[in-house]
């Protein structure tokens, strides 16, 4: 490879690559970025990372406040809950359950919700319109209204409240797909396939399919924050992770009790909810930006 | 004119058709039986249950029960609460006025601040103005309403004792529930010191208010400063100018009334967001509403209350979303039909 270039050769970045330069541009969605691998790693190395067993009960250090309180220690940075138990594994266990669970549910919903969207936005007449009638019907339901009625016919439980949420999220991405998939579909590169003679399902899994990805990537980051807030939400009611668990919104309900004495812990788990909703909020603002600046090279 | 109308008419009979359907079956979805789901009559009742089993019908196919079902539906009679024992059309229409009058009001503030933010922004476009104010909407979506609720009370209830804690209004004030919309009735109501009711009425509203404002605020902040944003960069506003116009002129002439179309169908959107929000917060602070109530029905498995309130509610969302629709429909030539609005 030679040092200096010759030739003014002229590059063409890739879209994906015009993407990337325009994201970089932005700092503070860069910055989300990180926090955003941040929270991934915490998910999938938690056990190493906390010093100790979420649910270790130790009676002599019960309340114990953050480090960098006056009468707090050095051995528990976070401090220490209401049945001693070092806030700091807590938090870091929550973060895996709060946030692993949601692209868990994310997943679900997108892999759903596009099957089904296509299927409206592809098909024509009756069935179309059946389905775009239900679909809308359902996405006027509140997400936690629809998490309620799952949740009063399977009972209250982690697991029930995963598939509620999973369920609430669907349409949205339905709705997307759908509409994605109407408007593609008066394009020419469309007809050109239709006069190729290609199915239906050839149609969309080779040309809309392909065009559809940095939509579902928007689309999913708008999911995923509402998934984390939906699963902390039903955990705080008592509806869905139930008490010993260490889902951020559960330990937000059990710091109710004591939160005139030991205000830090809401304070914690909620900052950590907090962190995570803006490093979300940050690169989907990130990417939707990315992708509108694109197109004006 | 009319296609539009007998278009909306029939959407939202369909819709509506779904929903009462989805809430006759959820009787059979739930735990135990359909017809102790749907009359909210316990078998021990059992001679009620023989009188209303004539009435029910359930032995009868499943659309005749249905169509049964709507008839009692239409006149009012939704069977009783589990738990309480009263008639859930009553209870419904006692606790959904106080969902409704929180929702609106923090709704009212979130457009009082977050539409001229919004044009505030998108006229100082890429300065400073504009990245602080979207910067403070950036942290205002991210905050779980739950935390953010716990946070208020704990500052301005408990450490500086400003506020009050839950409820809607001091127990000492024994207003009679007639629109169920508190601060009509105090108004309505013969009480002698309706100043201080008020007061009181007004400062329990704060917390839950701000609560649930806050979330619809930013995303009303956002709406409108990417609908002004894109407005400004039009063609029309380059025309404007070209014909001479001052900024100030194109804008109040042109840019304000373009730029508000999109925004309006933002507000049927976020509606069901308001609703969550306003349920959650509705729980935290014990205002006696439809939230708080179907939580509360969910603990102690009230099977019939559910299906009653999700009903109520998903019906009202409905037809609220839709008649705004059809509202802007009407009025904006230029809107075929109903799209999504980017943030």
């Amino acid at each position: 490879m030679s040092q200096s270039r010759l030739y003014q050769e002229e590059h063409h970045p890739s879209p994906l690559q015009y993407t990337w330069i325009e994201f970089k541009n932005n700092h503070i969605a860069v910055a989300g970025l990180f926090c955003f691998a941040f929270f991934l790693i915490i998910t999938i190395f938690c056990p190493l990372l906390a010093p100790f067993d979420p649910n270790m009960q130790q009676i002599g250090d019960l309340m114990i406040p953050p480090a960098w309180d006056p009468n707090g220690g050095i051995s528990h940075v976070f401090g220490t809950d209401a049945l001693g138990r070092d806030l700091l594994s807590r938090i870091i266990y929550g973060c895996r359950m709060t946030f692993g669970i949601s692209l868990l549910l994310v997943m679900v919903a997108m892999l759903l919700g596009v099957g089904l969207g296509a299927l409206a936005g592809m098909s024509k007449g009756f069935r179309s319109s059946f389905l775009n009638h239900t679909l809308d019907s359902i996405q006027a339901i509140p997400t936690l209204l629809i998490a309620i009625i799952i949740i009063a016919i399977l009972g209250p439980g982690l697991v029930n409240s995963m598939w509620a949420i999973a369920l609430a999220l669907t349409p949205q991405f339905m709705h997307q797909t759908r509409d994605f998939v109407r408007h593609e579909l008066s394009k020419e590169y469309i007809m050109a396939a239709k006069l190729d003679g290609a199915s239906k399902a050839h149609i969309f899994a080779h040309s809309i399919l392909p065009n559809m990805g940095e939509m579902l990537v928007v689309q999913a980051t708008l999911a995923l924050s509402i998934s984390i807030l939906d699963i902390s939400a039903l955990g705080f009611l008592k509806l869905g992770a139930q008490a010993p668990s260490s889902e951020l919104g559960a330990m937000l309900l059990e710091g109710i009790e004591v939160a005139y004495i030991a205000p830090w812990t809401i304070a914690l788990p909620g900052g950590a909810l907090f962190m995570m909703m803006i490093s979300i909020n940050l690169v989907g603002d990130g990417l939707r930006s990315a992708f509108r600046n694109r197109l004006l090279h | 004119m009319a296609n539009v109308l007998l278009r909306y008419t029939n959407l939202v009979l369909v819709t509506l058709f779904i929903l009462s359907l989805l809430s006759f079956l959820l009787a059979y979805l739930f735990p135990g039986q359909a017809l102790e789901n749907l009359t909210g009559l316990r078998f021990n009742e059992l001679t009620e249950l023989q009188n209303s089993q004539i009435k029910y019908s359930v032995d009868d196919n499943i659309f005749i029960q249905y169509s049964h079902y709507m008839g009692e539906l239409f006149s009012g009679n939704w069977g009783v609460s589990f738990n309480s024992g009263l008639p859930l059309y009553e209870e419904v229409g006692h606790y959904l006025p106080a969902s409704i009058e929180l929702s609106f009001y923090a709704l009212l503030m979130s457009f009082f601040i977050g539409l001229p933010l919004g044009f505030l922004a998108a006229l100082r476009h890429h300065r400073l103005t504009d990245y602080s104010l979207l910067t403070v909407s950036l942290l205002g979506y991210s905050i779980p309403v739950f935390w953010l609720a716990l946070i208020m009370i704990l500052v301005f209830s408990l450490q500086l004792g400003w506020l009050p804690l839950s409820g809607r209004i001091s127990l000492i004030y024994e207003i009679p529930s007639i629109s169920g919309f508190i601060l009509i009735d105090i108004l309505l109501s013969d009480f002698i010191d309706k100043k201080s009711a008020l007061i009181d009425a007004l400062r329990h509203l704060i917390l839950p208010t701000i609560s649930i404002a806050v979330v619809t605020t930013t995303m009303i902040f956002r709406i409108t400063r990417r609908s002004v944003i894109e407005t400004l960069n039009s063609e029309f506003i380059l025309a404007a100018y070209a014909r001479g116009l001052t900024p100030r002129q194109v804008l109040m002439r042109h840019g304000v009334r373009n730029a508000l179309m999109p925004i309006l169908p933002l507000l049927a959107m976020q509606f069901p967001t308001l609703l969550t929000n306003a349920m959650i917060v509705e729980s935290i602070f014990s205002w006696p509403g439809i939230g708080s109530w179907l939580i509360q029905a969910i603990y102690q498995q009230d099977y019939p209350a559910i299906r009653a309130g999700m009903l109520a509610v998903s019906v009202l969302v409905v037809i609220f979303t839709m008649s705004l629709d059809l509202i802007i429909r009407l009025t904006d030539p230029r809107r075929r039909r109903a799209e999504r609005v980017a943030i």
